[in-house]
């Protein structure tokens, strides 16, 4: 048994997995409340990722960063997760809003051709060439020295600020959403819209709050996850269907079973690429076959989640 | 904003102003009956190879064929049996690889047209069969994301089919080239007849949309055709009745299925090969979007909407007239929305002054503000030049041109009176500045930005399409 790998392959995981529970979070709080399917968040991920691309060259680039360049990833951060947020509410206030009330299939359709409209208008704008955040050169290439090393086994700094800012943001989520007066009327929307509206809670406002979160969520997620991979305008569909499976496997409208969900499929993704392809003796490239014929087949059986409760038609 | 049946009232009652509305728009179409708009559909398309040889039109008219197919096939699984199915590109990819195989020098098949389709009539719906099987645990947005799945795998397979177990099936991103053209038993219809295209493919696309389209008539109007709405309708119910809702499932699917397969073998016959980013995302929406925009439920509705967006798609291709169709869409947008309708002469006047206004204060402040044109204009951009300040060099301009368009365009829907007016004349300006700069130059990334904006609209304005049947929500 190769250990190095073994361990390699779950450092994998855990940083996969951060950025997909940090997508389903925004995926499963919308269901939650809205029970939209929101596609539009996979390109709100990648314009996150475009924003903190733009504060990168503004500051002067990788190279020649005009202050600290610790400073420079914070406020490309802080930049994603502005824009994303109010990318995410604008997008509630007019696509979706509109058509609270009509069938559902609807709002769904409107959320695809959010999506269309989002990575082509980046193409139009910024090309589809691959873009770069240049991490290493980012802080004379810091990011990809060892944080930690336990005999042979290493773990790079950018691994580690990816798992630890990611599991930062769902502790602050987790207190917005159990401690505060608005996370108990998100809590209460979701249950019931109509009981919570008779309640006196206002049903816009909760659900632009939902937006919000999941729109900084998205942001943050989308600059961690532009630091290891290349940016292109459609960069963000198959890291945004991903975790919407990870919602759904966590249990879709359940906040720690988003988080759950992720990263499980982080894990289940490292491993099919390192491992199970190898066993069944498929190229590597087939490993989204082995990985969506999984979904498949657990969301036949199990379409509720892990954690969610299977929903009850009433008649 | 569309407003349901009012508490209290008579469905018909509250449904009145647009009863009224689509018989006098539609009046003259609803009296017309199916098979002669169908005939006049047909001698219509019939007789444009005979007008002109030129090759571009009579393979765009080819195209738009292919696209009816496909929106046609959509419309059962989608319209008819209200089934989410995000995975139907794959069965078009399925029926262009199936071609691909079975004729082309790939395996050293050469098997005739007609029986080709027979066997991907009959695969087709069998894969249909096997992605439709989760509908019967499934439903709505599950179902939705289960065939994306199913997509993803077909995609993943033929991208990575040259090396599965030591065997090259689909040739992986280069795909499967040199194809035969359409045979009928040994008679061969080349692609290019004297150096230009077919014009005999508009015959052979013609005769299948013909067939299909009858066929899919017959069904809609047989007793599984009322079942599928029954089902659509209200699933529960529908069992309740005793209907097999399970198996009408997967009817639907496999009808659709069948038709996207059969529509994908004659796509590939006149191409060069088949390669896994045809069957790309992109094609997905353009076909979606097709159906909504005729109409979801409705073949003569997915016909049109079919023609409408794909003449529109190649229309912006083309440099000559995309000024034209854009600026006409405009107005006609202006004319669908405004009230009243001479408020649309008031708005455009007020723009073309505030044009000029802003194209002399531009150049008076710096002339290179104004010096800019793009290299390879067309009739409208050299018109419009006098009218819209380009700069020079736009560079930076652009991206925040194009986003403060779109927050303009969002205000203008929320405010309501002289002042949605007021802010119409800047936005139509910087429409026209956002069009020239960003728009005119790339077409092909433009047109599909256009149609996911378009996908939204439809949705908020109008979510029943030109033609399609207003559902009736039962609370």
């Amino acid at each position: 048994m190769d250990y190095d790998k073994l361990f390699q392959t779950l450092v994998n995981s855990a940083t996969l997995g951060s950025t997909y529970a940090l997508i389903a979070l925004g995926y499963t709080m919308v269901y939650g409340i809205l029970k939209l399917l929101n596609f539009a968040h996979g390109d709100v991920f990648m314009i996150g990722a475009y924003v903190g691309f733009g504060v990168l060259t503004a500051t002067g680039g990788a190279l020649d960063p005009a202050f600290s360049p610790w400073l420079v990833l914070v406020l490309m951060a802080l930049a994603a997760m502005a824009a994303c947020a109010l990318l995410g509410v604008s997008i509630e206030r007019f696509a979706y809003r509109p058509l609270r009330d009509a069938p559902r299939i609807t709002p769904l359709i409107s959320a695809l051709g959010v999506s269309f409209f989002l990575s082509n208008s980046v193409q139009l704008l910024f090309g589809a060439e691959h873009r770069t955040y240049d991490t290493f050169n980012i802080a004379g290439g810091t990011l990809y020295e060892p944080a930690a090393t336990l005999g042979s086994f290493s773990i790079s700094w950018l691994r580690v600020i990816t798992v630890v800012s990611a599991i930062v943001l769902m502790v602050v989520l987790w207190y917005l959403v159990t401690r505060t007066r608005i996370g108990k009327a998100m809590r209460a929307t979701a249950i019931d819209r109509d009981a919570a509206a008779m309640m006196g809670i206002d049903i816009d406002r909760v659900i632009m709050f939902a937006f919000l979160l999941a729109g900084g969520l998205a942001g943050a997620a989308g600059v961690l996850f532009a630091l290891r991979t290349d940016l292109f305008p459609q960069m963000g569909f198959t890291p945004g269907l991903f975790a919407f499976t990870a919602a759904v496997i966590g249990g879709i409208g359940s906040i720690p079973g988003a988080m759950l969900g992720g990263y499980l499929l982080g894990t289940v993704e490292a491993l099919t690429v390192t491992y199970v392809t190898v066993w069944v003796g498929l190229p590597v490239g087939l490993s989204n076959f082995v990985i969506f014929s999984l979904l498949i087949v657990f969301m036949l059986f199990r379409p509720q989640g892990i954690l969610g409760r299977p929903e009850i038609r009433k008649v | 904003m569309s407003e349901g049946p009012a508490i209290g009232r008579d469905e018909w009652v509250a449904r009145a102003d647009e009863i009224i509305e689509r018989h006098r728009l539609l009046g003259l179409a609803d009296r017309v009956p199916g098979w002669a708009r169908l005939l006049a559909f047909v001698v219509a398309v019939a007789a444009i190879p005979l007008i002109t040889d030129d090759g571009y039109v009579n393979s765009v008219v080819f195209d738009t064929l292919v696209f009816c197919l496909l929106a046609l096939g959509l419309n059962v699984a989608v319209g008819w049996g209200g089934l989410l199915d995000l995975g139907y590109i794959a069965f078009f990819g399925f029926g262009a690889y199936t071609y691909a195989i079975l004729s082309s020098d790939k395996f050293g098949l050469h098997l005739t047209s007609p029986l080709v389709l027979v066997i991907v009539l009959v695969l087709g719906a069998l894969l249909g069969f096997l992605v439709g099987l989760p509908s019967w645990r499934l439903v709505g947005d599950y179902l939705a994301i289960v065939t994306l799945f199913a997509y993803q795998i077909f995609i993943s397979l033929v991208t990575n089919g040259h090396d599965l177990f030591g065997v090259d099936l689909t040739g992986g991103v280069n795909g499967i080239s040199d194809l035969d053209p359409f045979d009928v038993f040994g008679f061969e219809l080349p692609v290019s007849h004297r150096g230009i295209f077919n014009s005999n493919y508009v015959y052979v696309a013609l005769v299948l949309f013909v067939a299909v389209f009858g066929a899919l008539h017959l069904i809609n109007h047989s007793r599984i055709g009322r079942a599928w709405r029954a089902l659509r309708e209200d699933t529960l119910a529908a069992e309740l009745m005793g209907m097999p809702t399970d198996w009408l499932k997967l009817l639907a699917f496999a009808f659709g299925a069948s038709v996207a397969a059969m529509t994908g073998s004659l796509f590939a016959s006149l191409k060069i090969g088949v390669f896994p980013e045809t069957f790309s995302l992109t094609l997905l929406i353009t076909v979606y979007a097709m159906l909504i925009l005729g109409g979801v439920g409705s073949q003569t509705g997915a016909v049109l909407g079919a023609v409408v967006v794909y003449v529109f798609l190649e229309a912006l291709r083309n440099a000559d007239v995309s000024g034209w169709v854009f600026y006409l869409a405009v107005v006609l947008a202006l004319l669908y929305l405004l009230r009243p309708r001479w408020m649309v002469a008031v708005v455009l006047a007020a723009t073309v002054a505030f044009g000029f206004v802003a194209h002399a204060v531009a150049g008076a402040i710096d002339e290179s503000w104004t010096a800019g044109a793009p290299p390879d204009a067309g009739a409208v951009t050299r018109a419009l030049d006098v009218w819209v300040a380009i700069p020079a060099s736009p560079g930076d301009a652009k991206p925040v041109a194009y986003v403060v368009l779109i927050a303009l365009l969002l205000v203008t829907t929320v405010v309501t009176g002289v002042r949605r007016y007021a802010l119409l004349v800047p936005t139509l300006y910087l429409a026209a500045f956002v069009w020239e700069t960003v728009l005119a130059p790339q077409p092909d990334v433009t047109r599909f930005a256009l149609l996911g904006a378009l996908l939204v609209g439809i949705m908020i304005t109008r979510p029943w399409g030109i033609l399609g049947e207003r559902r009736v929500e039962i609370v």
